[in-house]
């Protein structure tokens, strides 16, 4: 049962990099960053079954940062594409040297 | 500090003679030495406080210049100093300077281990002994009347204190020089008068010439120093010793051999520099750059005669070394004279007499070199008489002169014989001091340069008539024929003395005066402060011949200076100059040749001089050999400074410059220009490129801690 949480979790969280390192819409990005916590969120919780209870708090805690860090990078995509008119990363390289 | 000092010196270890003596002599020969250290301590502090402060920008009011504390210390310490020496030869002298007695071996008094380094143990010591004692006497004495003077002559310079702080600093390191107990000590000296004299030389460093010229001795007498070092090498080498005792006891034993003559003649190529002979002597005209009461001091009286001092305290080396002895003789014999020609046609009264100096110190090596030791540092004493008054009056011409076109705002040169002339109407005191010295200078009886000079000549010739000298050889010519050649060298350069000297006399002093209508009023004899030292040194120069009087004219105590001096050089002076005695006829004969040369010259430069000239202004540029020194000068620059400035160019220029500049400028420029553009294409803004990078490390850092 672990096992098969793990497996999943693993192809969840490779589906995450995959998308972050290949997708260039900021929304996109987001998404698939919150799909990584919630891959370790999944092992997480199938690894406290096998040990104690931390692994459970934890969880709680990852999805509070996850809020969080979704409330304020949404705001940045907002005001990025009021600024530049777009979300596309490959079009914002202001910042280059 | 002081007592600390003197309780130290209490227990210092003194070797030979009595405990009485040293107890009594350690304390006075260490003040003889600090004391010209604190005035250059005290008078150097306020030099930097001064206005005149190199650590100060900008101009300074003259008349400000002048700290009466400098005017009191200055001289001050050289008068104290002068009396310790004074008392250190009295107490001497109390204790019989005979042989045997308390003073037959030098008092070495050692203060502290300077350089322990394995087997080689340098101490710093002074040694008491009948020579160097005189020498301090020469050096205090001779340097508080030079010091006296310049109150007067640097009154109205801004850098009075900066002035009497540099000569200060110059007598304490002569003495040092003098005193020292080894060859590193007295090196130290050695290496601090050139210091000293480089930092007066180029005094008025406002004017790039003075600066050069200094700088030019100071290279010079690199060469000369080089000499010296090689030959404490040497010493090192083959004794172990640098002390004057055991490294001359252990040399004197090995007389004759290669080694000795080698270390004998790399000690000469020292003396040359320092005593611009052959062919390093092209530093000391230049040197009259500097004020006139320095080229007294140090250009005339007391650094240049180093050489020969250096001569006699080695003298059991140049005595184990007949073949140098015999260079010592030649090259002193070929300068007094090549200089002696110079100064014939030199317009500037301070070339005459920087060349006269030159000749003068020859005729001292042909008398130290010939084994002659007494007759050569009996030429040394009267020779700082009279060469320190006519630098003296000299500088009383010159400020007289200085002075006078200052106040007629007229740009001229107040060192040049053609525009003087009638001198002695306006300064008859410095007028008749003058004459005085030529006088002497020229040899005429009874003055000290007659006894001196015609003791350095007839010991010249009793050596040549039978001596070992004059059976050794150098490079095929026999000993004799390099004596005999020295003495006629040295009567010719007699002979070229009196001419010179009276030229430059008659041209200051004689006929009518050049320097110009309006600048005739304001010519007036120097003030009392310079004046005095000079008519001193006028009397020193009529009696000092009383020091050491010849057998053949016994007007009172007989060769003083040969049995005070005995004891130091007298054993080297019978090696070399054995048992040769000059006959009662032979003798009168070359006093009277040496006699009638010196009036003769004399005599044909009152005839020759006496026309009038054109001043500067209306004479046209003297372009003869003689005017310009046989331009050797040229011939220095063209085969020595020019090739090597150019090899200069090559390897700094080229080499340097172009190679190591670029590698390091260009290269680091280029180093991290490629590693700025790297780390530009690492951050071009592209966040999908970061992504993938922090994805990459990662899996690195995974890899790395899975695989460990």
């Amino acid at each position: 049962m672990i096992a098969e949480a793990l497996i999943v979790s693993a192809i969840l969280f490779v589906i995450g990099v995959v998308g972050v390192l290949t997708r260039r819409n900021a929304i996109i990005l987001f998404m698939c960053a919150e799909l990584m916590l919630n891959a370790v969120n999944l092992s997480f919780v199938a690894l406290a079954k096998l040990h104690n209870v931390t692994g459970q708090v934890f969880v709680v805690m990852v999805m509070c940062i996850a809020a969080a860090e979704a409330a304020v990078g949404l705001a940045i995509v907002i005001s990025v594409f009021r600024h530049f008119g777009t979300v596309n990363l490959s079009e914002l390289r202001t910042l280059r040297g | 500090m002081m007592p600390i000092l003197f309780a130290a010196l209490q227990d210092a270890a003194v070797t030979a003679p009595a405990p009485a003596l040293r107890a009594g002599l350690t304390v006075p020969l260490v003040l003889l030495v600090l004391l010209p250290l604190l005035g250059f301590v005290i008078n150097g502090a306020i030099a930097l406080a001064g206005p005149d402060s190199v650590l100060r920008r900008g101009g300074t009011d003259s008349t400000t210049a002048r700290n009466p504390v400098v005017t009191v210390v200055g001289p001050g310490v050289l008068l104290a100093s002068f009396a310790v020496a004074v008392s250190i030869f009295l107490k001497m002298r109390s204790l019989g300077a005979g042989a045997a007695g308390p003073l037959d071996a030098p008092l070495v008094v050692t203060f502290a281990r300077w350089m322990p380094v394995g087997n080689l143990a340098i101490d710093w010591s002074l040694q008491l002994d009948q020579l160097s004692i005189l020498m301090a006497l020469v050096i205090t004495g001779i340097g508080s009347l030079i010091h006296l003077f310049s109150i007067g002559y640097m009154r109205d310079d801004a850098s009075y204190a900066r002035y009497f702080a540099y000569l200060n600093l110059f007598v304490a390191f002569m003495l040092v020089l003098v005193l020292g107990g080894s060859y590193p000590v007295m090196f130290v000296g050695w290496e601090g008068v050139g210091l000293a004299s480089y930092l007066l030389i180029g005094f008025w460093f406002g004017e790039k010439a003075n600066v050069e010229a200094g700088k030019k001795a100071f290279v010079v007498n690199r060469v000369g120093d080089f000499g010296f070092l090689v030959a404490m090498f040497l010493i090192w080498v083959t004794t172990q010793q640098l002390d004057y005792v055991g490294a001359h006891a252990a040399l004197g034993a090995m007389a004759g051999s290669p080694v000795v003559l080698a270390i004998a003649l790399f000690l000469f190529l020292g003396c040359a520099g320092k005593s611009a002979q052959l062919p390093l002597y092209i530093w000391l005209p230049d040197a009259m750059a500097g004020p006139t009461p320095v080229s007294a001091l140090i250009h005339a009286a007391t650094m240049v005669t180093a050489g020969v001092y250096l001569v006699a305290r080695a003298a059991p080396i140049f005595a184990g070394a007949p073949e140098a002895s015999l260079v010592v003789t030649a090259v002193g014999a070929l300068t007094a004279v090549f200089a002696a020609t110079i100064a014939l046609r030199q317009w500037d009264i301070k070339k005459v007499l920087a060349y006269s100096t030159v000749s003068q110190l020859g005729y001292m090596f042909m008398a130290v070199g010939s084994g002659a030791y007494t007759a050569g540092v009996f030429h040394l004493v009267t020779h700082a008489f009279f060469k320190a008054l006519l630098f003296l009056g000299a500088g009383s011409v010159i400020h007289a002169m200085h002075h006078a076109y200052h106040q007629t705002h007229r740009r001229d040169d107040p060192q040049d014989l053609r525009n003087m002339g009638g001198l002695a109407k306006f300064m008859p005191a410095t007028a008749v001091a003058m004459t005085l010295a030529t006088l002497a200078i020229a040899g005429v009886p009874p003055l000290s340069g007659f006894f001196s000079k015609d003791e350095i000549l007839s010991s010249l010739f009793a050596r040549a008539q039978g001596s070992p000298l004059a059976s050794a050889s150098l490079l095929g010519i026999p000993g004799h024929t390099v004596l005999y050649a020295a003495y006629g060298l040295g009567v010719l350069t007699a002979l070229l003395t009196a001419v010179y000297m009276t030229r430059m006399l008659m041209l200051t002093f004689g006929g009518s005066n050049r320097t110009g209508e309006a600048e005739q009023g304001a010519l007036h004899e120097a003030p009392g402060i310079m004046t005095a030292p000079v008519l001193v040194l006028a009397l020193l120069t009529v009696i000092g011949g009383w020091l050491n009087l010849p057998a053949l004219i016994p007007i009172g105590p007989v060769g003083t200076l040969d049995a005070w001096l005995a004891p130091v050089t007298g054993a080297s002076a019978a090696r070399l100059g054995g048992t040769a005695h000059l006959d009662h006829n032979t003798e009168l004969l070359l006093v009277g040749i040496a006699v009638v040369v010196g009036l003769v010259g004399i005599l044909f430069g009152v005839l020759r001089y006496r026309a009038p000239i054109a001043d500067k202004a209306h004479s046209p540029e003297d372009t003869g050999l003689l005017a310009n020194a046989y331009r050797v000068d040229g011939m220095v620059d063209a085969l020595i400074v020019r090739p090597f400035r150019g090899l200069a160019d090559v390897i700094l220029g080229r080499g340097v410059e172009t190679g190591i500049d670029r590698a390091f400028s260009a290269g680091g420029t280029m180093l991290i220009r490629t590693a700025a553009f790297m780390g530009e294409k690492l951050q071009d803004g592209d966040v999908g490129k970061y992504a993938w990078m922090l994805a990459a490390g990662a899996l690195a850092l995974i890899a790395a801690l899975t695989l460990s």
